[in-house]
């Protein structure tokens, strides 16, 4: 018998990237690109630093603060000075070890899965790699990148290599069209729901069928993003035209023959006709409604339309019991429909969704409207580029005008490092990707939807579903 | 990075699923330069929380955590192993663990073993039933891969090779990766 020789674009990718096989599944992998923050790399750069180290690839490494900067004027200093010192140390660290640093000031500044995809930085075929978990959002553009911990950030600034075991490929196919005013964070949280947050442990998500092909490339990374929510290693999209027209001209992409080179290359990266997953899963996207989390983790997660479960109705005695600590973390009570639960805070913003397509929807939910009265709303740009485009575009007017607060680009209240957090008891809509305990916040409620639920969500004052709202101010 | 072959210790349960490193290590404890200090705000929101299940004196000193599956799902931050390290933890003892926590754990000495659900369960409940005197210990030997106790139980793991001869041998990933600088510089002829 012959075996097959038909791969997927995760063997493929891996394939390329493989130094040396140093066991039966573990390989040496090169990698094309190190991207950096300041809150998980201090401690590599002292190791590098403590064993006499130099950085293997400094132009293949890219640095920018994001999870511990203020999102306030920029023209003031930085006044917190636990902060400062974490941002002064990547300054630091970038010039002794000659990486390009995006700090505070410049004009590229962002989360850093949003600037490496605007720069043209991440590109298809590559393997990228952050001391990040949601490093798995530039798989959108047919990229294997992946998160991982400050001992392998050491280890790749030193090697420009990352030692791993081979994952295994589970194929997440989306078929159908969406329903109008469902997004593609409908879609990866209606997965996460379906397979659990340890549904894809081991794995690398394969997204494909119809409903990924139609996504643009900002909805992708949105899908991409929360591959880890479902426990995967990563997640990947084959590269198509969507991908080279988002990725043509962008300043670190390739231009003239490069670019042609580039083109063909990129065009390869796909799963061949027969190639086997190691699992798959089918979602029908028309079947998919708004969604919404109850509890606290991406994976208690519901339709709109739907009520708080009852945690009797759960099938084994730990499910129940997480999901009656959940309800009494969250202050909700089995049977209460979703829509209409009262919130405090919004949270726009996100490596999940603070991109400007996200800003554009949002806006046109909340164009000519106010937040309501008990509501603090923000914006949070995914980044200073996506800030300066929305101010072009005049969507920074609509949020204020609105009563939303229009601030500066950093992760924020996605994990609360800096001062945007939440307080105890405050529930918040908001379009990030954890709503674990205390994650915006001690005590702090986070119910996760997409940038039209939660700017339905600031205006209404409670959950609703957007479709409905929509037809009820329209009427 | 300390040498793991063999620990005996006594054994903390904590009955909970998907606990992630958010929980284990909250994002303040992130702001530092160091990988010390961390231990004293391990699981710091739950500890503030009457019948957390660390708090109870029987398992002070444990060195072996038994837990749930999906143990340290969510962020990335190594902070959570360092943290646990630091309290005092060589150990964890899981249905199943989230990926980058477990990688993370090997790079510090620590050993996440993955036992069938039903196992861990009887662990869980002799553990449950340890008190301040009289202290349930467990055996976690990476040499034979077992886990074993003093009451009979004896069950076999597996680990990936790879990473259980660094652990064992206590090795430097980045040393054992630079014995490979022949075949890293012919990669980097070949893809300029």
């Amino acid at each position: 018998m012959i075996a097959s020789t038909a791969k997927t674009l995760f063997d493929r990718i891996w394939d390329a990237h493989v130094v040396q096989q140093l066991a039966d599944d573990v390989a040496l992998l090169y990698v094309d690109l190190h991207l950096v923050h300041e809150v998980t790399s201090p401690q590599a750069f002292a190791g590098l630093r403590a064993a006499g180290r130099s950085v293997r690839r400094p132009e293949r490494t890219l640095a920018t603060v994001d999870h511990n900067v203020p999102t306030g004027d920029r023209s003031l200093p930085v006044d917190d000075p636990v902060a400062v010192r974490q941002l002064d140390a990547l300054g630091v660290n970038a010039r002794e070890f000659g990486i390009e640093l995006f700090d505070l000031a410049s004009p590229n500044q962002g989360i850093v899965h949003v600037i490496a995809p605007e720069l043209g930085a991440t590109q298809p075929g590559m393997l990228i790699v952050c001391g990040d978990s949601h490093t798995s959002t530039h798989g959108a553009f047919g990229a294997f990148a992946l998160g991982l911990g400050t001992s392998e950030v050491e280890h790749v600034l030193a090697t420009q290599c990352l030692v791993l075991p081979k994952p295994g490929n589970l194929e997440a196919h989306f078929t159908g069209v969406r329903a109008p005013g469902v997004s593609a964070k409908d879609l990866i949280l209606a997965l996460i729901g379906r397979i659990g947050t340890a549904g894809a442990a081991g794995h690398v998500i394969e997204y494909t069928g119809d409903a990924i092909r139609t996504l643009s490339l900002e909805e992708r990374m949105t899908v991409c993003n929360m591959s880890i929510e479902a426990g995967a290693r990563a997640g990947l999209i084959a590269p198509d035209d969507t991908t080279f027209e988002y990725l043509r001209g962008r300043p670190r992409a390739p231009t003239g023959a490069a670019w042609d080179h580039a083109l063909a290359r990129w065009r390869g990266l796909r799963t061949d006709p027969g190639a086997r997953y190691d699992t798959r899963v089918i979602i029908d996207a028309a079947r998919v409604g708004p969604q919404v989390t109850w509890g606290t983790h991406p994976g208690m997660v519901a339709d709109i339309t739907g009520r708080v479960p009852n945690p009797a109705d759960l099938a084994t005695d730990h499910e129940r019991r997480a999901a009656a600590r959940a309800l009494e973390y969250m202050g909700l009570t089995p049977g209460t429909p979703l829509a209409g639960i009262p919130i405090d805070r919004v949270f726009l913003g996100s490596c999940t969704n603070a991109r400007i397509e996200d800003l554009r929807a949002a806006a046109s939910v909340v164009r000519g409207l106010r937040v309501a009265p008990q509501v603090r709303a923000m914006v949070v740009p995914g980044s200073q580029r996506v800030k300066r485009e929305a101010e072009r575009e005049g969507l920074d007017q609509v949020f204020r005008d609105a009563g939303f607060e229009w601030r500066n680009a950093g992760c924020s209240m996605c994990l609360g490092m800096n001062a945007d957090v939440l307080g105890a008891g405050e529930r918040c809509a908001a379009t990030s990707n954890r709503n674990f305990e205390g994650r915006q916040g001690r005590g702090g409620r986070t119910h996760l939807m997409s940038p039209t639920m939660a700017a339905a969500a600031a205006i209404a004052g409670q959950l609703v579903d957007v479709r409905a709202w929509r037809r009820a101010e329209l009427a | 990075m300390e040498p793991f072959v063999r620990h005996r210790g006594s054994a903390a349960a904590l009955p909970r699923q998907d606990v992630d490193t958010d929980q284990i290590i909250p994002k303040q404890f992130l702001r530092g330069l160091e990988r010390t200090g961390l231990g004293a705000s391990l699981f710091f929101d739950w500890r503030a929380q009457p019948g957390f299940e660390l708090n109870d004196p029987a398992t002070h000193g444990a060195s072996i955590l038994i837990t749930g599956p999906n143990f340290g799902c969510g962020s990335s931050r190594e902070h959570a192993v360092w943290a646990l390290a630091e309290y005092g933890f060589r150990a964890i003892i899981a249905p199943s663990f989230a990926d980058i926590f477990f990688a993370n754990c090997c790079r510090n000495g620590v050993v996440p073993v993955q036992l069938r659900p039903g196992e861990v369960d009887t662990l869980m409940q002799r553990a449950q039933r340890a008190t301040v005197a009289r202290r349930y210990d467990v055996v976690v030997d990476l040499a034979e891969l077992a886990v074993s106790d003093d009451s009979g139980f004896s069950e076999p793991f597996t680990f990936d090779p790879y990473r259980r001869e660094l652990l064992l041998r206590g090795l430097d990933e980045i040393d054992r990766t630079l014995l490979e600088e022949p075949r890293i510089a012919e990669y980097e002829r070949l893809h300029p």
